[in-house]
């Protein structure tokens, strides 16, 4: 296992869920409930200074009892290493710790999660849609059952198989 | 009621008696005021809510979205190949980089390794984009504040690379010359003749803008001290390329890691001290210098031999065995069609364009499609920091503020 993931591990054992390294990129999954905390270890610890938040992202995993995955990558300027942090959100409490108190880049980056994803973040200071519409009600449009062509006042159109004349 | 919003009150003074106490004592409040969407200075379609209070701003809140294609949809719904146009439409102005930033994140996804000569075009190719993006930057950036020689001169030397783009594939500003595994066609002699006069033509055109700006002290007013940010905030926010290396903060992916041709060519990163719009302006500046720099060692270092990877699974042949050769139709075809069959997995790569850190985090489950595709937009995470650093300035320092991260909407919005 990569240095990394290892002290994670050896920090919080019962958070630690699991580590993949692929192609040179090192990915942990911890509990839902200790996000914040392993954040603020990420952050803090002199042997991690993971002080650059790089993205936050999510997947849909629409077929998993957990559905929802929110991804943190993050690098150390002072240290120049780079991780992947994850976590799994079920659908029916879809809430995960924000992360703006730590790192004050994690504001927009977490409401487009939150836009386009339905994911909602606890103690995050503005939690609005931001590349939606603010009245935007036909859901999230990143979800895998949300269509390509869009929902709502577009369905409503009729198809033509010709053009009238 | 109509006029409820008291807002819109109108305070007078009784003439009669001009000092007198027993007039109201004069109520102050904040004013908002909607700054866009069709304001010419926020470069595309950005509105942003300005509190005021007198002429300071109190908070600013952007409203963005007003672009949103849904790229990262539209990248599920397609072939990786497919994708590279699409990546032409975020940052419109420097479309070579965006497909460069998006080629390098699938080939770390399928472990291909680039011809090296390849990487020595591709590395060319993006500096000319990178001169190209500053040019724009500093053109627009002086215009909004009021030089508009400056706009006039970095416009007609942007004018012969972007006819050299026209020559090189077809385009001058939606470009898709990169492909996955390297790149679509070599220079051709005439190609780099043009490039190296344009490489003896630009030197003293940088000095050029210079001359203009140094001593202007409508520009020095309005850059030195506006808009400050400290390393420290900097790095907390997320910003990067020269909006972070103001603040002192020598991030740059080309020398953190190393990628394409950089490692082989001599070249400094300038740093800024006081994190002021100056700082950031200074660098774009000296970054041009350095552009010039690596493209001529590129040229002098570079070998002949092949532009693309030979992986027949994943790459593309070439065009002109794809006319004549049936194996090379078929190939063709079935990757247009089909796509490769990518192994399942995740990889986040970044890549230091103009504007700063472009990435893509991909996550496959095999297939010919990405199952997500998140684009790290550098435009976007800054306009996070807009708010945090235009409070206590003018209204007019929220435009320089617009151009100071050299914001593009088509990335911020996707």
């Amino acid at each position: 296992m990569h240095l990394l993931a290892q002290r994670i591990q050896d920090t919080y054992p019962a958070a630690f869920l699991s580590c993949t390294e692929w192609r040179g990129d090192v990915a942990v999954t911890v509990k839902r409930e200790a996000v914040h905390e392993v954040a603020q270890f990420l952050h803090d610890d002199p042997g991690m200074l993971f002080d650059y938040i790089v993205h936050v992202s999510s997947v849909d995993w629409p077929d998993d009892e957990e559905r929802f995955e929110v991804v943190w990558e993050f690098y150390s300027i002072r240290k120049r290493h780079r991780l992947r942090l994850k976590t799994r959100v079920p659908e029916s409490d879809c809430i995960v710790d924000s992360l703006t108190d730590i790192w004050k880049g994690a504001d927009f980056m977490e409401r487009e999660v939150y836009d386009m994803m339905g994911i909602r973040f606890r103690n995050h200071p503005d939690l609005r849609r931001i590349l939606m519409p603010d009245d935007y009600t036909e859901g999230y449009p990143l979800r895998k059952d949300f269509p390509l062509r869009g929902k709502g006042w577009r369905d409503t159109f009729d198809f033509l198989d010709e053009v009238p004349r | 009621m109509a006029f409820e919003d008291q807002r819109t009150t109108v305070y007078k003074v009784d003439p009669e008696h001009p000092e007198s106490d027993t007039l109201p004592a004069l109520r102050t409040e904040e004013l908002l005021l909607n700054m866009g969407p069709q304001h010419p200075s926020t470069h595309g379609v950005l509105k942003v809510i300005l509190e005021l209070e007198g002429e300071r701003l109190v908070k600013s809140t952007p409203v963005m979205g007003f672009l949103h294609r849904g790229v990262e949809k539209l990248a599920e719904e397609g072939t990786y190949h497919q994708f590279i146009p699409h990546t032409d439409r975020l940052d419109y102005v420097c479309a070579m980089y965006n497909n460069f930033a998006y080629c390098r994140a699938v080939e770390k996804l399928m472990n291909i390794t680039v011809p090296e000569r390849a990487e020595y075009l591709r590395t060319i190719v993006a500096e000319v984009q990178r001169i190209i993006g500053h040019q724009f930057w500093l053109g627009t950036q002086a215009l909004d504040i009021g030089a508009m020689t400056v706009f006039f001169y970095c416009f007609r030397d942007r004018e012969i690379l972007l006819d050299w783009f026209d020559e090189l594939c077809g385009a001058r500003l939606t470009t898709s010359w990169y492909r996955i595994g390297g790149v679509e066609r070599d220079l051709t002699p005439s190609l780099l003749a043009k490039l190296k006069q344009f490489l003896d033509y630009f030197p003293p055109k940088i000095d050029e803008y210079i001359i203009f700006l140094e001593k202007n002290r409508i520009w020095l007013a309005r850059t030195k001290g506006v808009g400050v940010i400290t390393a420290e905030d900097a790095v907390s926010f997320g910003l990067s390329g020269p909006t972070l290396r103001g603040s002192g903060v020598d991030y740059d992916l080309r020398k953190y890691e190393p990628y394409a041709a950089y490692p082989k060519c001599e070249f400094s990163v300038p740093v800024g001290k006081n994190g002021d719009t100056y700082d950031r302006y200074w660098i774009r500046v000296m970054e041009l210098y350095e552009s010039v720099k690596i493209i001529r060692q590129c040229l002098e270092q570079m070998q002949e031999g092949p532009v693309m990877a030979d992986v027949p699974s994943v790459t593309l042949p070439p065009k002109e065995r794809v006319f004549t050769n049936l194996e090379a139709m078929i190939q063709q075809f079935k990757l247009f069609s089909q796509g490769f069959n990518a192994p399942p997995g995740e990889i986040y790569c970044g890549t230091e364009a103009h504007k700063g850190e472009l990435g893509f985090h991909i996550v496959s489950t095999g297939g010919g499609k990405p199952y997500r595709l998140k684009i790290r937009a550098p435009s976007f995470i800054h306009m996070g920091a807009f708010d945090y650093m235009s409070r206590g300035y003018m209204i007019a320092d929220a435009i320089t503020l617009f151009g100071t991260y050299d914001i593009v909407m088509g990335e911020c919005d996707r």
